[in-house]
């Protein structure tokens, strides 16, 4: 992984810009202790790190501004975090940034029900949104796999998904407003609580930017009423393409099931062998979950299991009760953990159009054979987003390179199919190197364009999402 | 008028447009800016459609209709429900899904489904230098790159010209119904409207209509779905606001069907002499708007979050407003109106300098439907 060389002149200014820092923020909020330090030199794509020049940790969205306005006067880059939870590097640093940590900013502003939102300070966790408004019923419906850990800021970032999304879609359809500071310490209010915007839709410009255009500090967010039930059937096939067919016809017959997920073989061993969820040994396995009251969950059930029949599922299995439910879940949720029990592995993130899933599944099974690494596959079947698993040992010297070039080649194959590099964890540092698979010259040229617009000197989270060569003009000049 | 048939000759013609250029679909809005007409209706034709990957590419010049017959031969339908802008601004011409994703335009189930923005996956542009550029895809879940997607939706041709988009699609439900109370208040409906939103019943139109179709306040609430399900959420939605009021439900489908295609292209409003302004609040400010605008005539949709105003000609309604967050737009306006008040709302400051320096970027030379999107 490639970063760029830091900036020799803020390195030889570093006391000037913690003491400037200091000025502006109470003094626990600013770190620059390298025995400290360490807990931000990385995020969840651990394989690399770099320990920043410094950490803040404002509190307020006036202390965000004052950080912001300090270190554009002194030219430093500046990498938001919001917990951490990346996957694609989007909150490592360089030598010469301040991580902008929003952790300290967990309030909930304002609740309410008769117009169906929330607004918090960005750096609350997912499920703590959700929780905050369950005495009434209600949630937020974006659930990333991390949402325990994972801030809203992250989640606006990055435009997070989650396994419901085939019907309450991503963060982009549920935020209605940010408060956002730009690099040069100006507050904007974008959105609020009424629907789309009447200029440009800043809001879903700035929604999936990976924090180069601006720092989010507060969010307003459409919460929903829960449904008043959900359960899921577990069906299994002895061939992906059967899967994928039964899939097809599920959508085709107007039911829109809340999530559909898929595993492959090596992943239902493996999650077997780990949490025992009672999961037949087969080719593929879909996990289909409706919602409503419990007639009509009966009634869906039952027109997705006549369709699941015409495809002669190996097994078959409706819950019936909550912890039938749990167990059908319990597979699907450890499936990660199984995983790493078995070696490490690098998580894929493409999206591919449904109806080329068997021919993926060929494809990244000949990739898996010629590389001599085993891939594992688990993903949101309804919306195509892949989760192939590639196992590596990251004590063997080259199997992590190696590991990433089979990681490349199944992201091309995406792109090939008419999918993408990423459904949901965002390009980060760790796909920013495949960008110009996917766009053009021009295409990428206009992104950078619209960062000009919001940061016309490259400070913010700099390194990231564009190859670095071809964001190097921009960089260096700033 | 410049009329290419291809992505291609789209983008030819703007790269070599000496001067401001009127782009258009099938120019339902009627006439939207000075300049040489740029007509994208002959870039035309559905370019993929996957009934079950709920997938539609369509060239931006594509009429909505033909889109409309493709879906419901498949039974699937474009969600957000874009309203027909025909009947209330008095024009002719064929809707176009570009004019349409250009718009941003979506009806009564946006509080539920979602707008069109929501439903769009990637599309395919010409900018003001007459480069063909992309974002997005055909994908429903895409986080590479920026969106420029959402930034295309609803920016009226003025960034770039779109020639191609592609959409989710959704199922059509199999049954609908409409559940009707008369006489409620303002305060009162958009209260009633609340509590449907707000339970699990998922309710997808919440309206309110102070004259109603018998001159008798009108409160409207859709469900939709299998039968069973909306036969079902209609009972219990009965039964959480038995206490408002008298309710009727209809559920013949053509009927259901007409009361909600009439909310959605703003049927009342049709025809009569005003300014038609369209406001977004949030939903219980809904009925402060309706007061802030005495004397004129108001039809809520959206829970109330959305304000249709039939005002006296003329008559600046954002002052009016003042104080009410959210934002005013005139979508309908006298030659003397429209000479005075923008269509879209000033920014503030800070707000208004990105949008400029976006608008800088995208088309350089200032000549893709100049000022339609000046706040």
């Amino acid at each position: 992984m490639q970063m760029p060389e830091p900036r020799a002149d803020v390195l030889a200014r570093k006391a000037r810009i913690l003491e400037r820092l200091g000025s502006v923020l109470p003094g626990r909020a600013v770190i620059h202790d390298p025995a400290e330090t360490r807990a931000y030199e990385c995020d969840a794509l651990t394989a690399y790190r770099c320990p920043p020049l410094a950490v803040v940790l404002p509190g307020s969205t006036a202390e965000v501004a004052a950080v912001l306005k300090v270190c554009h006067e002194e030219g430093v880059p500046v990498v938001p975090r919001g917990a951490g939870t990346s996957l694609a590097g989007g909150a490592m640093p360089t030598a010469d940034c301040v991580v902008l940590g929003i952790a300290r900013m967990t309030r909930v502003l304002e609740i309410d029900y008769e117009d169906r939102i929330i607004r918090v300070e960005a750096g609350r966790t997912n499920l703590s949104v959700s929780d905050a408004v369950a005495e009434r019923d209600f949630f937020y419906a974006p659930d990333p796999s991390s949402q325990l850990a994972c801030a809203i800021a992250g989640n606006v970032a990055m435009n997070s998904g989650g396994a419901h999304c085939l019907k309450y879609g991503v963060t982009t359809n549920n935020l209605l407003g940010v408060t956002m500071v730009l690099m040069d310490g100006t507050v904007v209010e974008l959105g609020g609580g009424h629907l789309d915007a009447a200029g440009y839709d800043l809001l879903g410009l700035v929604c999936g930017s990976e924090g180069q255009l601006g720092v989010v500090t507060e969010a307003t967010l459409r919460i929903l009423r829960k449904p008043e039930g959900a359960r899921p059937v577990l069906m299994g096939f002895d061939a992906v393409e059967t899967a994928g067919r039964c899939v097809a016809d599920i959508i085709r017959a107007g039911v829109l099931p809340v999530a559909i997920e898929f595993m492959d073989r090596i992943c239902i061993r493996a999650t077997e062998d780990f949490a025992h969820a009672g999961y037949p040994d087969c080719a593929a396995l879909l996990i289909v979950e409706v919602e409503g009251a419990p007639e009509e969950i009966d009634a869906q059930l039952g027109l997705i299991c006549q369709i699941a029949r015409r495809h002669d599922p190996v097994v078959l299995r409706e819950s019936a009760s909550a912890e039938e439910s749990a167990r059908i879940w319990l597979g699907r949720k450890s499936a990660f953990g199984a995983m790493g029990r078995i070696g490490d592995y690098i998580c894929l993130d493409g999206t591919i159009p449904v109806s080329q899933l068997p021919h993926v599944l060929t494809r990244i099974a000949e990739i898996s054979a010629a590389a001599g690494l085993a891939v594992g596959n688990v993903f949101h079947a309804g919306d195509g987003n892949m989760h192939p698993l590639i196992l590596f040992d990251a004590n063997k010297p080259g199997d992590l390179e190696k590991c990433e070039a089979v990681g490349a080649e199944i992201l091309k194959l995406c792109v090939e199919v008419g999918g993408c590099l990423t459904g949901e964890h965002g390009v980060g540092v760790e796909k920013r190197e495949l960008m110009g698979v996917q766009f053009s010259a021009a295409d990428l040229e206009i992104q950078m364009a619209v960062k000009d617009v919001f940061d016309p000197g490259w400070l913010l989270n700099p390194a990231k999402v564009f190859p670095l060569e071809a964001s190097r003009g921009r960089r260096e000049v700033a | 008028m410049i009329a290419p048939g291809s992505e291609a000759e789209l983008a030819e013609a703007i790269a070599g447009a000496a001067g401001p250029l009127a782009v258009r679909g099938g120019g339902t809005r009627g006439r939207v800016a000075a300049g040489e007409d740029l007509s994208v209706a002959g870039i035309s034709g559905v370019v993929l459609y996957e009934p079950e990957a709920l997938t539609l590419v369509a060239r931006a010049g594509t009429p909505m209709a033909e889109i409309e017959a493709l879906l419901d031969a498949e039974g699937q339908r474009l969600a957000f429900e874009p309203m027909d802008h025909r009947m209330l601004l008095g024009t002719e011409g064929v809707p176009t899904i570009g004019g349409v994703v250009a718009g941003n335009v979506s009806g009564p189930r946006r509080i539920q489904a979602g707008a069109c923005r929501d439903a769009l996956l990637g599309l395919r542009f010409v900018d003001g230098m007459g480069q063909v550029l992309k974002s997005g895809g055909r994908v429903m879940k895409n986080v590479t790159g920026y969106d420029l997607v959402r930034l295309l939706a609803g920016s009226r041709g003025t960034l770039g010209v779109l020639s191609e988009v592609s959409l989710k699609v959704l199922p059509r439900p199999e049954a609908a119904a409409s559940l009707r109370i008369q006489g409620l208040s303002d305060v009162e409906a958009v209260a009633a409207l609340a509590a449907a939103l707000g339970s699990p019943f998922e309710v997808t139109g919440a309206a309110h209509s102070p004259r109603g179709t018998e001159g008798t306040p009108e409160t409207l609430i859709r469900v939709e779905g299998f039968a069973e399900s909306v036969a079902y959420r209609s009972e219990r939605l009965c039964a959480l606001l038995a206490d408002r009021g008298e309710i009727a439900v209809e559920t013949e489908p053509g009927r259901v069907a007409a009361i909600w295609s009439g909310l959605r292209d703003v049927a009342a409003f049709a025809g009569r002499p005003g300014d038609v302004w369209r406001v977004s609040v949030r939903p219980s400010d809904g009925p402060r708007v309706g007061a802030a605008v005495q004397g004129a005539e108001v039809i809520y949709d959206w829970g109330g979050g959305l304000v249709w105003v039939l005002a006296e000609a003329g008559s600046d309604l954002r002052a009016a407003l003042a104080g009410i967050s959210g934002h005013a737009s005139l979508v309908r306006a006298a030659p003397d109106t429209a000479a005075r008040l923008r269509a879209v709302p000033p920014e503030p400051a800070p707000v208004a300098a990105l949008s400029a320096g976006l608008r800088a970027r995208f088309d350089p030379r200032g000549i893709l439907n100049p000022g339609l999107m000046d706040g």
